[in-house]
């Protein structure tokens, strides 16, 4: 995916800058050329073009590399900032903050720290364990997951760049206001209790010092985030690319706009309900979104399932059950829950 | 040598231990790898961020599946 090969031998930085200056004029190039490429492609197939097949042939065809290509300039340059973050610095930052500015900050942050869902519990009892308030450590575990790269890039490039910018400020401010209140909620003693007694004899470990890295390093480090992200989440695409394509082709609007425009008044909790036990994420949910929005499903219906989806997710409620009891993965869900009807019933009344 | 390798069950985790095995194998170093999936204990070593790795009680990495050229240095 990148023009760079790993090879050990070092190379001269400059060759790098080059490089990259290179491949994202490569980049630009081939992402100008998509719709007649797919054109192309689409009229090798035997079908008729303006016919349901044919329709979902060429979204199909049009969307797959058009993802593919905003993922790989996105998700690297996620990857390059990220290397300037870490959980410590993280902690460091967050330790000693009041709530309110903690929040803002926390969430800030879930967006810009390096996150893997299978940290999240070393994270929060971290985080926690440093003093952090645990209104505040939801604010940055809320947000880490809602707002991704992942997700922003398949927002921009399958909806366009006021969704994208849409659930970017309503992602932090779900995460902001549901992290305030779990706060204010005082729930400390909910914590399952061998968190809090590690909390309540709050001891900052020993600071690993993070390694001086050169800009060749970041690079690096974004080219690894690529290699990885696509690993993890090429699967997804193709199948949510799939499943679009099919509703694009396939599914009556009338249909749509019935069950999930901005009329049914009861759509938008349906929408959340049906977004929590669902297993998929950005990358799977996001084309399907896409395909609803076309078809005439209300904005805030769409984003209000899609926020579901990616922030209450049952795996994650499993990794959590190991620090949280039950009653307050329940307050989580509520209060998140809550904070997304919020924004899904916002939007079907603003657009 | 004794290295323990921190991790809850991730894909990420395994590759760390599997990595460090096959080098040590191919180094012919003598290394006792221990995984360490409890919770408590790796919160205990003041890691934030999974898979980590231990050398001789101390954290020398943590986050992601270590470099080659990191599992050696360790070897030596």
């Amino acid at each position: 995916m990148s023009t760079q090969g790993s090879t050990p031998t070092p190379r001269p930085d400059w060759l790098w800058h080059v490089g990259l200056v290179g491949f994202v004029a490569v980049w630009w190039l081939v992402y100008r050329q998509l719709i007649p490429a797919s054109d192309w492609l689409t009229a090798l197939v035997p079908v008729d073009r303006h016919s349901h097949a044919g329709e979902a042939i060429a979204f199909f065809f049009y969307d797959v590399p058009k993802v593919m290509l905003l993922l790989t300039l996105i998700v690297f340059g996620m990857g390059v900032v990220r290397s300037f973050f870490s959980p410590e610095r993280t902690r460091a930052l967050l330790a000693g903050k009041r709530e309110g500015v903690g929040n803002v900050l926390a969430a800030g942050l879930g967006v810009l720290t390096p996150f893997c869902s299978c940290s999240a519990v070393p994270l929060f009892i971290g985080l926690v364990s440093a003093g952090v308030p645990l209104g505040v450590t939801f604010s940055f575990l809320i947000a880490a997951p809602m707002v991704n790269e992942v997700a922003l890039a398949l927002l921009f490039g399958l909806v366009g760049w006021q969704v994208a910018v849409t659930y970017f400020a309503f992602g932090l401010g779900v995460a902001i206001v549901a992290g305030w209140v779990i706060g204010r909620l005082r729930l400390e003693g909910w914590l399952q209790d061998w968190v809090r007694d590690i909390h309540a004899g709050a001891t900052a470990p020993g600071a690993v010092e993070d390694a001086a890295l050169s800009l060749v390093d970041r690079y690096r480090l974004g080219i690894a985030a690529v290699r990885e992200i696509f690993g993890r989440v090429w699967m997804w695409i193709i199948l949510g690319i799939g499943m679009g394509a099919l509703i694009h082709g396939y599914v009556p609007e009338a249909l749509m706009a019935a069950v999930m425009g901005a009329e049914a008044w009861w759509s938008v909790p349906a929408a959340v309900l049906m977004g929590i036990p669902m297993y998929t994420n950005a990358a799977g949910v996001i084309p399907i979104v896409e395909a609803l929005l076309g078809k005439g499903a209300a904005l805030g219906t769409v984003l209000a399932f899609m926020m579901a989806v990616i922030a209450l997710s049952l795996p994650e409620m499993i990794i959590l059950k190991q620090v949280l009891t039950q009653r307050l993965i329940a307050v989580f869900i509520g209060v998140v829950g809550t904070g997304i009807l919020a924004v899904g019933y916002l939007f079907n009344f603003l657009f | 040598m004794e290295i323990k390798v921190l991790g809850s069950g991730c894909a990420k985790c395994k590759a760390t231990a599997d990595l460090i095995t096959r080098i040590a194998a191919e180094t012919g170093t003598a290394v006792q790898i221990e995984k360490i999936e409890d919770m408590r204990q790796i919160v205990g070593y003041g890691v934030m961020s999974t898979p980590a790795v231990l050398v001789g009680g101390k954290v020398v990495h943590k986050g992601s599946v270590p470099s080659r050229e990191q599992v050696l240095s360790w070897l030596t």
